[in-house]
């Protein structure tokens, strides 16, 4: 019993030692909600390793300065599994742990459900990839949420960069196979038929499937059927690759085209030249990268070992906003903070200029990349501004 | 009209797939009444060693044929998944043998469960393809399109299916199987080994199960969780077609990979499958509780 009492009394002395040495700095806590499991692993980790990068840096650098105080960033990681129930319960566990405001989730589907637990809780967000218009508006009200933001642009421009996409490359019977239980896919899906339809060229197919399936013989023969020349495939990219072979199989020829869900690597390995020279659109392109993204380029390939996609750019550029906000608010308080990003109105970022007008939601211009499997990239192909 | 016969071919193979899975499921039952729910997983498995054999065949090339490399990791999968089914069968669902069925119920489940989650920790989340072991060749018969890949699939299922039913009817393993499933209070008082028998239906169930997986690998990405929504279809199948029947499954297989590729050619959308097959299951289970070609149970009190 003495010698508990002993011991117990040398920790406490030790911990007091120990706090009076520490570092003056405080500690921000920022919470990272992403899909680190599930059926889209890449975009977590990527989101995962920006984000580590961002810290490191910021923390190298002796962190960042708020109310004439230094704070080091400190990252806390929750894995959503990639299912809306998950991601909201992350967010709320991000949320309890006390983080001054959420990056993250990733994918609509997750973002959504997520985004109303912030806003619930008064929680700052900013998504760096999801590009549903639901993510940032209020279900109830129709008006955009008070403390939900992202990095990306909606997919309200993306969808008609994509059908204008697939007008120029000549598409006139566009035909349509989306995962009609995943918010992303649905809405940008519904965004090109109106626009393609606009353009005065009907969707003869729009196909659907559920999360997770595998086979789509059924729906791309009814696809060959109506004599489709172009296919849209506002899918991720773990689903992609079997939907151009199958498509390639069952003798679909006409050309295949895409959305930013494709831009991750990985598509190139699972699919192999059957995805070769098909186009997609996206957030941006390594190939004209601003000297900023080239820094950022550089910085990632050294610590990672590959270039970094569109999600990894995206969450840099969420915490770049975020830090900005932060400094400017002066103060660590959530509400201080969300009054500091509705303030910000043009942030230059790696992914290029972010233009906020009042909303969540950034103005920006977005890429076409064209798929490259033999030299194993994605080439630029160009630009469309909003 | 073509297009039709082209979504036959499609649920051919898919439904081969359904079938050998189902195999298992109908075969443990049918010796020691249990659903392994774990079967799912186990094939979840099998396509993962397929995935590293093949892979390692085609990097070190020996430069084989590209037949005898896919015999090779074919066979190397039934050996590797009908090991594990033994284990699993040996120290998890032995041990349960007498207690109430529930529990050796609940422990397929946490099998299946502790086979995704260590796959997942150890393996990764990211899907992956099996390597290209036999090249590719997409041609057109009758306007209908297939590839090589697909008749290989087919055809490799049936004949697997044939040589299992010939074991089953014609081998005296087969004899004692069909014996214990009869009835196993008396059997082992007859001499048949039951333990070693039971060992050998869950390495034949599994073994199929891999050839399943194998074949799948081939068209289809494969993740730690694959097994689960395969499993619980091919599950379907096996009560559809009468659970502990061997042709049954193979039928119950068939028929919901009909299902799967019709439901979205008929109803709006895919979305409706699962209702689709869930509610045949229902109506199968109201009116003819012993599937398609089982026969009823009569028990005496």
């Amino acid at each position: 019993m003495k010698r508990l009492a002993l011991l117990l009394g040398l920790i406490v002395a030790l911990s007091l030692v120990v706090t009076s040495c520490a570092p003056k700095p405080g500690v921000i806590k920022i919470g990272v909600n992403a899909e680190l499991t599930g059926g889209i692993p890449v975009v977590g980790q990527s989101c995962k390793n920006a984000a580590e990068l961002f810290v490191e840096e910021v923390n190298k650098a002796g962190g960042i300065e708020v109310g004439g105080r230094k704070y080091t960033i400190q990252l806390l990681i929750e894995d959503n599994e990639d299912k809306a129930e998950s991601a909201a319960a992350a967010a709320l566990k991000l949320h309890t742990a006390g983080v001054l405001l959420m990056i993250g989730p990733n994918a609509s589907r997750n973002a959504i459900p997520a985004a109303e637990v912030a806003e619930t809780n008064k929680m700052p967000m900013i998504s760096p990839w999801s590009t549903n218009p639901k993510t940032t508006i209020d279900p109830k009200t129709g008006k955009p949420k008070k403390y939900v933001f992202r990095a990306c642009f909606i997919d309200d421009f993306q969808g008609v960069v994509a059908a204008k996409l697939g007008v120029e490359l000549g598409v006139k019977k566009p035909a349509v196979l989306f995962d009609v239980a995943s918010e992303y896919n649905k809405g940008i899906a519904e965004v090109f038929k109106k626009t393609v339809e606009e353009l005065g060229y009907p969707v003869v197919a729009y196909e659907t499937y559920t999360t997770g399936d595998k086979d789509f013989s059924a729906q791309l023969t009814k696809i060959i059927a109506s004599g489709a020349d172009g296919l849209f495939l506002p899918n991720y990219y773990s689903e992609v690759p079997l939907q151009v072979q199958q498509a390639r199989k069952l003798g679909f020829k006409g050309i295949i085209f895409g959305s930013d869900s494709w831009g991750n690597l990985e598509l190139i390995d699972l699919c192999g030249m059957d995805c070769d020279g098909l186009y997609f659109t996206t957030h941006y392109a390594p190939d004209i990268a601003t000297p900023q993204a080239q820094s950022f380029i550089k910085a990632y390939q050294a610590k990672y070992g590959k270039v970094p996609d569109d999600v990894a750019a995206l969450t840099y550029d969420a915490f770049g906003i975020a830090v900005t906000a932060i400094k400017q608010a002066g103060k660590l308080d959530r509400e201080a903070v969300v009054e500091a990003l509705r303030k910000i109105s043009r942030y230059e970022g790696v992914t290029g200029v972010l233009e906020y007008r009042g909303t969540g939601d950034p103005i920006k211009s977005a890429v076409v990349l064209k798929v490259d499997v033999p030299g194993k990239k994605f080439t630029y192909y160009t630009t469309a501004k909003p | 009209m073509q297009t039709f016969f082209q979504q036959i071919l499609n649920a051919l193979q898919l439904g081969s797939v359904y079938a050998l899975i189902a195999l298992g499921y109908s075969m443990v039952y049918g010796i020691i009444t249990l659903i392994n729910f774990a079967h799912g997983d186990i094939f979840m498995v099998s396509t993962y060693v397929a995935f590293f054999v093949g892979s390692a065949l085609m990097a070190y090339a020996f430069k084989l044929p590209g037949l005898i490399t896919f015999l090779l990791t074919m066979l190397a999968s039934m050996f590797f998944t009908a090991f594990l089914a033994v284990m699993i069968e040996r120290f998890a669902y032995r041990p349960l043998r007498k207690a109430p069925r529930v529990s050796a119920v609940i422990t397929a489940l946490g099998v299946g469960l502790f086979l995704e989650n260590f796959t997942l920790a150890t393996i990764g989340p990211h899907p992956r393809f099996l390597p290209p072991i036999i090249p590719v060749h997409r041609f057109t018969i009758f306007g209908i399109a297939t590839s090589n890949i697909q008749l290989i699939i087919i055809f490799v299922s049936a004949i697997v299916m044939f040589l299992l039913d010939t074991i089953v009817r014609r081998t005296m393993v087969g004899m004692a199987m069909r014996a214990i499933s009869w009835d196993k209070f008396t059997v082992p008082l007859m001499g048949v080994p039951m333990d070693r028998i039971i060992s050998i239906t869950f390495a034949l169930g599994a073994s199929i199960a891999a050839v399943g997986g194998t074949l799948y690998g081939f068209v289809y990405t494969i993740d730690p969780y694959m097994g689960i929504r395969i499993g619980w279809w091919a599950f379907i199948s096996a009560v559809i077609g009468g659970i502990g029947n061997i042709r049954g499954a193979m039928l119950g297989g068939y028929l919901l990979g009909l299902v799967e590729i019709f439901t979205p050619v008929i109803l709006p959308s895919s979305t409706y499958r699962d209702f689709v097959a869930f509610s045949l299951l229902l109506l199968l289970l109201i009116f003819r509780p012993y599937g398609l070609l089982g026969r009823p149970v009569t028990m005496k009190v």
